[in-house]
């Protein structure tokens, strides 16, 4: 099932009725779009493909919809295969001028540039987002303000990107350098959109390498929308370049491409799966994962209740539950279980789900109809296996994609709903008594993405830290990112790091240059 | 006790007008010094009198370290590394915009060629400010595994208050050597200027203001070494001190730090070594070496004021690197045709110095190939505190002029015979500021590298340093390093944090 393997984290596109892939050569490279939020801009719809916005080799399109309303936003242009070779050769290309060899200096100017425009831009792109995505305004703001953020981190790292000088005695001089890979192919998720363009980018660019990035299809308009910005920015043609398109047919071409040296994907652990064999059998690519999560989030007796509810929610119903580390197994310990299970219902109930635009709204849509699909099957799944629902569990409306936060209590940790990824504001409380009881539960997963701990006890926190599966730990606080910290994945969820320093580590290969001085010396 | 304006209107050679700023800055505001001293400031193509500045007195340091430790308890220490990084990336950027307006203050003021020096000064200044603005958030401490009972780990924290007192020969680029790792490690600074050259830094004030940092985290004050230098050095709320300059006031202020313990980096004098081999691209090293002494009118720490030559190239470079004097140094004023590379000294007491140093190294038996008098055959020029380019050759170790530092555009060349008394010729000096080699052989360059005591080697350059890459000196030469992320090392102070996580007594 390669095909459907590579329909990464939305198969709704391939839905018939709702997405025809047309013929539509006639598409304009730029259409006016009116946000709800009354801001009017030119989207582009071309690929970016040597700072130039074209149409597709086949002149093929598709359709992007409004998750909030299920209405028509534009058309893009498609990728396909032979527009991934060009977009490769356009990168190959200006990997082997000034970008991979100037002043590594003037790669950290462009991009804080860039993250400069981002931040001049911020609203449309907030708009783009929510209209495309589905997600609350609020949430994507914060998306936007991260990106620039990270941007501007990555920007100072361009120039501190360090070998090191190996001593070795007076008969040697020994150093490594760390070099760029060449032209990276990354492809990303729709659930945050921007962010994860900025993730994949940003570092890529800080160590001189060239990009073909594939948006999801669900949501390809903010990258396209930041595409403008990279080349006002002054990045040189062809070091970044984006094609919308499908996963099965851009993004098989991107994993295989002979002239692609490495792949970062973020999505779902199947996809990823897949990128990994297409890495291996083409070309032994490098790769990067950042892949799908149950993360248990942990609730102790003696903690804050008050604070730790209020961080579930954040950890589970914050952007809709489309969060990779998304806090989806709570864990209570039993002296405060029904306390706590309570607050959490009372709290989530009170949450404001609807119209993305509303300033007041915490909770969007989910991006498609396949999402919706698939997170009330689930709650089908749940009650099924005897789990109590305590609340929602229910679409609000008949137009939009829009969910009820969901929470299912007295959960076994053999259901599916406990071990299984829904991607949606769906979420299991589990009961513990020990310390030792807890890790089995917490740990029992192929995943190890992230974990949340609340407790007052420092040594209980450190404690149960150091013993969790997970690539994350988060204490009293959850979803809670900086661009100077790590961030990737235990186990399934992933390899490889992303932000920090540790990202670079991603896009850098080693280089040792070892120097006889004195032949004289054995 | 002089009343000053606020500003001076001043229209430059170039026909730059501009305010310049008289106060102290302090607390992010022009402010006349307490007893209203002031100092004036030279223009030393002309030796004519640009304006006067208030110059700070004990009280004003006084005042400037307080509004100091204020701004770092109350603000600065809360300002995350992002946002201080973002601070100084903007500062860099207008510093950028304003390369113009930076140069010509600095030329008048300091004597540089507008176009071959003060402008490149300003290009390392805004890179200077731009690369600390990268490392602002990225000043990170460990994790040290211990066993399960402890988590240990260290956290990099600022000092508080720092002192930084720069020279007069890079007045805008050693401020950004001091200020930029400084504020990028979270530090609020008291920094004084050279009495010589105050204008350029008062200017930059404003840009500080405009990029928005917050009051008190900047404080910049003009003032005389022993006046405000001792009060700074001395004071006991300020906990660390960097001093650019001369060896002798080095000591001074190391002396006078140990008064509260202040850690203290010194960036001193030099007489560093060039040494050439005979296997050498002797037109570059030629080059090179002029550059590395002629640049700046010799004003430069690690200028090559010694150049070692293998003997059978020994007359041969001596009289290519006239004749590279003679094509490429031209001197004149600062604001005079863009192709002029060699402007007057600082002072006429620099001048003075470097003609004391030129009449000792006469005397004592070295021979002057050129130069080695003062310019007064051209009648603009003998104005100013012009010195001819000098070259001093058949320079023995034993010499004056092989031992001190000059500060100045003389060169003393000395022949050599073999690696090893290249090697120890070049080592024979109190100072270990850089040295540079030129040879074409990969094996004995990096071996000789190795030997040679010196912060700083070049390999076929000389004077080539870059902002990523550290900048310091051993023996005399200093303590420390600036640049690059060593510099960083400079102004945070290690604090290691234990918890018990279960271990009982």
């Amino acid at each position: 099932m390669l095909a459907s393997s590579l329909r990464f984290k939305k198969p709704a596109l391939f839905n018939p009725v709702l997405y025809v892939a047309r013929f539509y050569s006639h598409l304009p490279l730029s259409v006016p779009i009116k946000l709800p939020n009354g801001i009017v801009y030119e989207q582009p719809t071309g690929l970016f493909i040597n700072n130039e916005f074209v149409p597709s080799r086949q002149s093929k399109t598709f359709e992007v919809i409004s998750p909030s309303t299920e209405e028509e936003i534009t058309h893009v242009y498609e990728a396909r295969e032979d527009d991934v070779d060009i977009a490769v050769e356009a990168a190959k290309k200006a990997f082997n001028s000034t970008w991979k060899t100037a002043d590594p200096a003037e790669r950290g100017k462009v991009l804080y540039k860039l993250a400069n425009l981002i931040e001049k831009n911020a609203e449309t792109l907030a708009g783009i987002e929510s209209l495309d995505n589905g997600k609350s305004l609020f949430c994507a703001r914060g998306d936007v303000a991260l990106s620039a953020n990270y941007i501007r981190s990555c920007a100072g790292w361009a120039d501190k990107i360090y070998g090191r000088l190996i001593e070795t005695g007076s008969s040697h001089f020994s150093y490594s350098r760390r070099e760029p890979l060449g032209v990276c192919g990354q492809i990303i998720p729709w659930n945050f959109p921007l962010l994860m363009w900025s993730w994949k980018i940003g570092p890529a660019l800080a160590t001189g390498n060239t990009i073909v990035l594939k948006p999801a299809e669900a949501t390809p308009l903010s990258a396209l929308y930041v595409s403008q910005l990279v080349k006002e920015a002054g990045i040189p043609a062809g070091v970044v370049n984006i094609l919308p398109g499908y996963g099965k047919i851009v993004g098989e071409r991107i994993s295989r491409h002979p002239n692609i040296k490495k792949i970062a994907f973020t999505g779902s652990t199947a996809t990823g799966r897949h990128i990994m064999k297409a890495a291996a059998e083409s070309n032994l690519k490098k790769v990067t994962l950042e892949l799908g999560g149950k993360s248990p989030n942990i609730v102790f007796a003696d903690a804050d209740i008050e604070k730790a509810v209020s961080n579930i929610i954040m950890g589970i119903f914050y952007n809709s539950g489309e969060v990779c580390c998304a806090g989806s197994r709570v864990y209570v310990q039993d002296t405060v279980y029904d306390k706590v299970v309570q607050a959490f219902k009372e709290s989530s109930e009170k949450l404001k789900v609807g119209n993305p635009f509303d300033e007041s709204t915490f909770q969007g849509a989910q991006t498609s109809q396949v999402q919706l699909e698939k997170i009330l099957s689930y709650v089908d799944i749940g009650k099924k296996e005897g789990a109590k629902l305590v609340t929602g569990g229910e679409r609000i409306g008949e137009k939009g994609f829009f969910i009820k936060p969901t929470i299912f209590a007295d959960v076994k940790e053999d259901m599916r709903i406990v071990k299984e990824e829904i991607f949606g504001p769906i979420v299991t409380v589990s009961k513990f008594s020990t310390v030792d009881e807890l890790i089995e539960m917490a740990n029992d997963s192929e995943y190890g993405l992230a974990a949340g701990i609340h407790t007052i006890d420092i040594n209980k926190a450190i404690d149960v830290s150091n013993r969790l599966t997970a690539g994350t730990v988060w204490i009293n606080t959850y979803n809670d990112f900086h661009q100077n910290v790590p961030f990737g994945g235990f186990n399934q969820s992933g390899i490889g790091r992303e932000m920090g320093a540790e990202a670079l580590d991603n896009y850098t290969q080693v280089k040792a240059v070892r120097i006889k001085i004195d032949p004289k010396q054995v | 006790m002089t009343e000053l304006p606020e500003f001076h209107e001043l229209t430059l050679p170039n026909g730059f007008s501009y305010k310049q700023p008289t106060g102290l800055f302090i607390n992010n505001k022009f402010v006349p010094s307490i007893k209203k001293e002031t100092i004036d400031t030279i223009d030393p193509s002309n030796g004519e009198k640009i304006c006067s500045v208030y110059a700070a007195s004990e009280e004003d340091v006084d005042v400037a370290v307080k509004a100091a430790k204020d701004a770092f308890k109350t603000t600065w220490r809360h300002t995350s590394g992002s946002d201080r990084g973002r601070l100084l990336v903007k500062l860099s950027e207008l510093c950028e915009r304003d390369t113009d307006k930076l140069a010509a203050i600095e030329a008048i003021d300091s004597g540089k060629p507008f176009e071959q020096n003060a402008k490149g000064d300003i290009g390392e200044l805004y890179n200077v400010l731009r690369y600390y603005g990268g490392w602002a958030d990225k000043v990170h401490g460990q994790t040290i595994p211990v066993d399960d009972n402890k988590l240990a780990y260290t956290v990099h924290e600022p000092y508080g208050v720092c002192g930084q007192i720069i020279p007069w020969n890079y007045p805008l680029c050693m401020l950004s050597w001091k200020i930029g790792p400084a504020l990028a490690a979270g530090n609020t600074i008291v920094l004084k200027s050279a009495e010589q050259t105050p204008l350029s830094a008062l200017y930059l004030c404003n840009l500080v203001v405009e990029a928005g940092f917050p009051a008190g985290v900047v404080n910049i004050i003009s003032g005389l070494g022993p006046v405000a230098g001792s009060a700074l050095s001395t004071h006991p709320l300020v906990s660390k001190i960097a001093f650019t300059g001369s060896t002798a006031v080095g000591q001074i202020i190391q002396k006078a730090a140990s008064s509260n313990m202040k850690a203290v980096t010194l960036e001193t004098g030099g007489k560093s070594p060039l040494v050439i081999f005979e296997d050498a691209n002797l037109e570059q090293a030629v080059k090179w070496a002029a550059f590395g002494i002629f640049f700046n009118s010799g004003q430069v720490c690690t200028s090559n004021s010694r150049v070692l030559i293998q003997e059978p190239i020994y007359m041969k470079f001596i009289e290519k690197l006239k004749e590279c004097i003679d094509s490429d140094y031209k001197q004149g004023l600062p604001f005079g045709d863009d192709t002029v590379m060699v402007g007057p000294q600082v002072s006429k007491q620099q001048q003075d110095r470097i003609l004391k140093y030129i009449e000792i190294g006469k005397k004592e038996g070295a021979k002057v190939f050129t130069g080695g008098y003062k310019v007064t055959d051209d009648e603009v020029l003998a104005k100013g505190y012009f010195v001819k380019p000098t070259i001093f050759y058949d320079v023995t170790p034993e010499m004056t002029i092989f031992k001190e530092e000059i500060f100045g555009p003389v060169v003393s060349c000395i022949p050599f015979k073999t690696e090893e008394e290249a090697i120890e010729l070049a080592n024979d000096t109190l100072y270990g500021l850089a040295a540079a080699l030129f040879s074409k052989d990969i094996t004995r360059a990096h071996k000789v590298a190795r030997e040679l005591e010196a912060g700083m080697v070049w390999i076929n350059s000389s004077n080539d340093s870059d902002f990523r890459v550290p900048f310091g000196g051993v023996k005399m030469s200093g303590i420390g390093r600036e640049l690059g992320e060593y510099g960083l090392t400079n102004y945070t102070q290690t604090k290691a944090y234990h918890v018990n996580l279960g271990l009982k007594l």
